[in-house]
């Protein structure tokens, strides 16, 4: 039998429901929230992405050359920008990619949508408050916006005292900014715990849930355990600058290295608030388009939440050259290993779903597959970051920066653009060009492993981040300037894959082929209803089945789309 | 298939469902239970906001003990005491306030919530008195500390034993400042929960006026009670490790 | 093509990779006794990270290529666990990482641990210099060493947090405001090094270098006693001119008259100009060394209150000496 008590005949969807700018603002449906979370997101990851381009474009070349090459012409001026600009575009770059993109990132713009459908609930626990975290999120972006605007923040992300209560950028706009977003997450933290507590249809047990909701689960815990300590750090930095409390002030009597550890306390479990609901994703990617249930389910689940506990551990990772004892490095580095043991079984539990399986390579998938080579190389280089004698040559230099681009970029950013393609047919009820989609991911892959990968000889020969220039080194050691020049132009390549990705996904919602119900074959319940989907979710209560069972899934060449069978024909 | 609204102002009244049940619960239990589970969630991010400030002060305790044991005399012993008693108080009307919340006692939850909110007033005024005497006295954060005579004479008047730490203000310990930065920024904090709490004492008691709460649908003053026994547990710390050093 | 209109590219194949000697396609030169155990380290890690990495994608590839979706095929039931196979994926990684992280720990403690008997030198770093003071007392802006002996670096900094780093001695480490800490090495090969901040502390982060220069011990101490009597015979305005280069005043201050962080110096001595925080004042020999020593008591109009006092690091000869070059920019 071809049709489930789910799929709406109604023309009416979650999109025209209600019409007017007013009902999208003040709309409480998770699905709309989502949506405008994803616009938002997007749109910072934007800008961030600006401010990343002009770093990279002042990098290109060195700005003092060797004699012999000095009269070469290049293809953009040397030195483009004044030393405190280049240092307010690199610490904007990382404020609005951490605090506005990628911290809220899978989980509002993603999460939100998904999240009550997976699991079979008519919304998340608390709308109102949902609603709330979204004007959160636009009010600290406005704060950031101000910072911009108003003088800009030169100090990096990581706010590093002295320099952040003596510098005179606008520190305090971007701290209240971030101080806001943090209780943007922590109140869509504590409503994705409450909903997946207590909204779970009859038969939705734990281990019935995907793993896209297990990885959200224990990236709420993070979110609601970690982000007070960065408010009341962010709050006491504040005050310092404001009212000189001193604190951190040691002519006052206080630590600078004091607020590395409350910093990289939230700081550090924040970069698994980063990568879990990307695993998630890869994980329901990996198993739907092999068409072959998950391997190793229970492992997967109870990994995600021992990796979300452990993670709170290892915060002195950061700190090995900050003058702490050899005693608490020596506790953080085998912490920081115990850590990384789940994250790479992770990645022979996907290799394994593969196995054997029946392996599609639509764009979703692409995305997933290019997770496990880029997060391979990311996690990887961790190794070399955590072991106590490598890490303090390697500390603050390019090698650093390449690892957690690998890891955040290549890993939560490609998990990303994964989540959106597999969920666009759901969100926007059309389909996209695939062979936009497969060209595009090959270009963002090639333009991020040209930009990254030199980078990490950049730091393993010495050039430290942050830098405006390295003209020294270059002198030195001339392959550094070529190893820039290639990640430079890596960036431009990029920059134009995902421009691509933006260009065909907004061209889809013009005149893309309107989507079935299941167009990918996934077993999860969002695809039991339409796409897109009513606003009511579901009219009664969804049956609960193992959500990797595909034996009864079937394409139907009809619907361009697949079909769960209730019998075995 | 009903003509349900979904925006914010609408969703306390949802038609032919039961008045202050949201659609996505199926009862009120469940309704309930989900806010509770809410609320401590809340509550236990306010206890990791706070313990950073904790954790600060006992760094510096441990580094530093006698910058406290020479600077907290400045505080009053006795006021702190009244403010400790007060907030104890409104903890216990707060509680009575929720149950005949739950019996159904519209006017007995009105009248302790009033008390309540009375309460908080009198902790904020007596926290007002302190500040505003600190200010006039110099005992300020960090490089602003700089006690002024009056302020000198009376500590040497109550610690009139010339080998008492206290009374030997010119040799007063370096950076004594940094017990006022924590002073203030954990009192500060608590006063600015306070003040919330006060908000939204006031918000449940206008709803409780309204009659909006039965046996069935108490949670919002559920809630804002449990909210408020963390604003005081939270007092019960503050006040020995800032006033009772010994 | 001539060579300067070649894109960098080119270059880089003209140029010898070995422009260091011991340079390898990863790593710089190996300047230091730790440099080897590090390096050892990095490539077994590396080693490690190439077998998996390989092992992944190679697996990856193939299962693509080999269980590609032909038609709408039904799967024959795969087993969803394999305890004998999940074990071995859990233990063999943990084997691997708890040998990494022992190495680790064990050349960290190397690095960490400084020998009883070692050469002292003072760090200070402040924005954005290093400055190195001497056993003897006189201060550099290099950092000289002897060969072959164990070097202590006990380090401060004046304003922000700095991190000296010596790429080829494989070492890093933070100065903190307020506190000190420390660094040592053993150098195994004479020569230069570079030395870089690597801690970001503002507008000169990537100004804030200097080198190591690394002597034979005859050599070292024919430079100590060149330092030693390094302005004996000079006259005192030529003394103030090598301390105005050498001790980071020309960072900020220029003697041809162009403004920067600071005023120039070009034709102050005998001018009277205004400040934020005080009466107009005349610029004499008290001034200047008022200046020096406690820069904030007078803050020029049109400048901003930036400059770190120079409090233990001038002895009162070498203000001398400036303001006596001072005396010399007409």
């Amino acid at each position: 039998m071809a049709e489930t008590a789910y799929t709406t005949a109604d023309n009416d969807s979650y999109l025209t429901h209600d019409r007017g700018v007013l009902s999208w603002l003040f709309s409480l449906d998770h699905k709309r929230i989502g949506v405008m979370y994803l616009v938002s997101i997007l749109t910072a990851f934007l800008l961030g992405g600006t401010f990343s381009t002009l770093v990279r474009m002042e990098l290109m070349y060195p700005n003092k050359p060797a004699e012999s090459v000095v009269a070469e012409k290049t293809l953009i001026p040397r030195e483009i920008f004044s030393k405190d600009n280049y240092n307010k575009f690199f610490t904007t770059h990382g404020a609005v990619m951490i605090f506005l993109f990628i911290i809220p990132g899978i989980p509002a713009a993603l999460g939100n949508f998904v999240l009550p459908i997976m699991l079979g609930a008519k919304d998340v626990a608390f709308p109102r408050l949902n609603l709330f975290s979204l004007w959160l999120w636009w009010s600290g972006c406005v704060f950031f916006l101000l910072t911009l605007l108003f003088g800009g923040l030169d100090t990096g992300w990581t706010f590093y005292t002295p320099y952040s209560t003596s510098t005179e950028t606008r520190v305090v706009p971007a701290v209240v900014g971030a101080f806001i977003l943090g209780f943007s997450s922590i109140f869509t933290g504590l409503n994705f715990i409450v909903t997946i507590h207590t909204l779970r249809p009859p038969g939705m047990t734990w281990f019935k849930m995907p793993l896209f909701l297990w990885s959200l689960y224990a990236t709420a815990l993070i979110q609601v355990l970690a982000t007070p300590v960065l408010g009341i750090t962010l709050m006491l930095l504040g005050v310092e600058r404001v009212l000189s409390i001193g604190i951190f002030d040691p002519k006052l009597g206080g630590d600078p290295v004091l607020f590395q550890h409350f910093f990289w306390f939230y700081s550090h479990p924040a970069v698994y608030i980063m990568i879990l609901p990307g695993m998630g994703i890869i994980s329901e990617l990996i198993s739907v388009f092999s068409h072959k249930h998950i391997f190793g389910y229970r492992f997967i689940a109870y990994s995600s939440v021992a990796i979300a506990l452990l993670g709170f551990l290892v915060w002195g990772h950061h700190m090995f050259t900050s003058g702490q004892s050899a005693m608490a490095s020596m506790i953080f580095s085998a912490l920081t290993f115990s850590v990384s043991i789940p994250s790479a079984i992770k990645v022979f539990n996907w290799l394994a779903t593969m196995y054997k399986g029946s392996i599609s390579l639509q764009t979703p998938m692409c995305y997933g597959l290019m997770f496990i080579f880029l997060f391979g190389i990311g996690g990887l280089t961790g190794l070399f970051l955590g072991a106590l004698a490598t890490n303090v040559p390697l500390h603050n230099t390019y090698f650093v920066v390449a690892h957690f681009h690998y890891v955040m970029f290549g890993g939560t950013m490609v998990a990303f653009l994964g989540g959106i393609h597999y969920w666009w047919p759901k969100i926007t009820g059309r389909m996209f060009s695939e062979f936009w989609g497969r060209l595009a991911a090959l270009i963002v892959f090639t333009g991020f492993n040209l930009t990254f990968f030199p980078q990490f000889l950049m730091g393993t020969h010495g050039m430290p981040r942050r830098y405006y220039d390295y003209s020294s080194l270059a002198l030195e050691h001339p392959e550094i300037a070529t190893y820039n020049f290639l990640s430079s132009i890596g960036s431009l390549i990029l920059a134009v894959g995902l421009i691509l990705i933006l260009i065909y996904l907004l061209a889809s919602l013009f005149n893309g082929r309107p989507a079935p119900a299941n167009p990918w074959g996934g077993a999860t319940l969002e695809w039991q209803c339409s796409s897109p989907p009513p606003y009511y979710n579901f009219k009664s209560p969804p049956t609960v089945d193992d959500p990797y069972d595909f034996t009864n899934i079937h394409y139907d060449p009809e619907i361009r789309g697949y079909i769960k069978t209730t019998d075995n024909s | 298939m009903t003509d349900e609204h979904h925006t914010i102002a609408e969703s306390s009244h949802a038609g032919e469902h039961e008045p202050f049940l949201a659609h996505h619960f199926d009862t009120h239990a469940q309704q309930l239970n989900a806010g509770k589970l809410g609320m401590w969630i809340f509550l236990l991010t306010e206890i990791l906001l706070f313990s950073g400030l904790f954790l600060i002060y006992t760094v510096y305790r441990s580094h530093h003990p006698e910058i406290f044991v020479w600077a907290h005399q400045f505080l009053d012993k006795t006021l702190g005491g009244v403010n400790t008693v007060v907030l104890i108080a409104s903890s216990f009307t707060m509680a009575w306030a929720v149950r005949c919340a739950q019996k159904n006692q519209r006017r007995g939850s009105i009248v302790l919530l009033v008390l309540t909110w009375f309460c908080a007033c009198g902790f904020l005024g007596i926290k007002y008195v302190e500040y505003k005497h600190k200010w006039q006295d110099g005992l300020l954060w960090a490089s602003r500390f700089k006690p002024n005579e009056h302020e000198i004479e009376a500590i040497q008047k109550h610690y009139p034993d010339p080998g008492h730490v206290a009374s030997d203000v010119e040799n007063a310990p370096r950076n004594a400042g940094i017990f006022f930065s924590i002073y203030f920024a954990m009192t500060g904090l608590h006063g600015l929960h306070v003040l919330a709490g006060m908000i939204a004492i006031g918000w449940v008691l206008r709803r409780s006026i309204r009659g909006d709460f039965n046996s069935q649908y108490f949670g919002p003053v559920d809630f804002v009670g449990l909210y408020w026994h963390l604003v005081d547990l939270i007092w019960i710390y503050l006040f020995p490790l800032l006033y009772l050093i010994h | 093509m001539s060579p300067t209109t070649l894109p960098p590219i080119y270059h880089w194949l003209n140029t010898s990779l070995t422009a260091a000697a011991g340079q390898t396609f990863w790593l710089p030169e190996q300047g230091s006794t730790v440099a080897t155990s590090v390096d050892r380290l990095f490539h077994f890690i590396l080693g490690i990270s190439i077998f998996f990495f390989s092992l992944i994608v190679v697996l990856m590839v193939i299962f693509v290529l080999l269980y590609r979706r032909r038609t709408d095929v039904t799967n024959d039931p795969a087993p969803l666990h394999n305890t004998k196979l999940e074990i071995t994926w859990t233990v063999i990684p943990l084997i691997i990482v708890v040998i990494i992280f022992y190495e680790g720990f064990v050349t960290y403690m190397d690095i960490r641990t400084s020998p009883s008997q070692a050469y002292e030198v003072h760090v200070i770093g402040k924005k954005w210099q290093w400055l190195f003071k001497y056993p003897d007392g006189h201060v550099d802006e290099v950092l000289h060493v002897p060969l072959d002996e164990p070097v202590r670096l006990l380090m401060s900094s004046e304003d922000v947090i700095h991190g000296l780093a010596i790429p080829a001695f494989r070492i890093n480490m933070d100065l903190v405001p307020g506190r000190y800490t420390y660094m040592w090495f053993r150098a195994v090969e004479p020569g230069e090094y570079q030395l870089f901040c690597t801690q970001y502390c503002g507008t000169g982060h990537s100004d804030m270098l200097t080198k190591v220069v690394v002597h034979t011990r005859s050599d070292f101490e024919s430079y100590l006693k060149r330092e030693a009597n390094a302005f004996k015979d000079l006259p005192p305005a030529k003394v103030g001119e090598i301390l105005y280069t050498r001790r980071g005043c020309a960072q900020c201050h220029s003697i041809d008259g162009t403004v920067s962080t600071g005023p120039s110096f070009k034709g102050i001595f005998g001018q009277t100009h205004e400040f934020l925080n005080a009466p107009p004042t005349l610029v004499d020999e008290n001034f200047i060394r008022e200046s020096i020593l406690n820069p904030s008591a007078k803050i020029r109009q049109g400048f901003r209150d930036q400059m770190p006092t120079y409090k233990g690091i001038l002895k009162d000869e070498e203000i001398t000496n400036i303001i006596e070059f001072i005396k010399t920019l007409k």
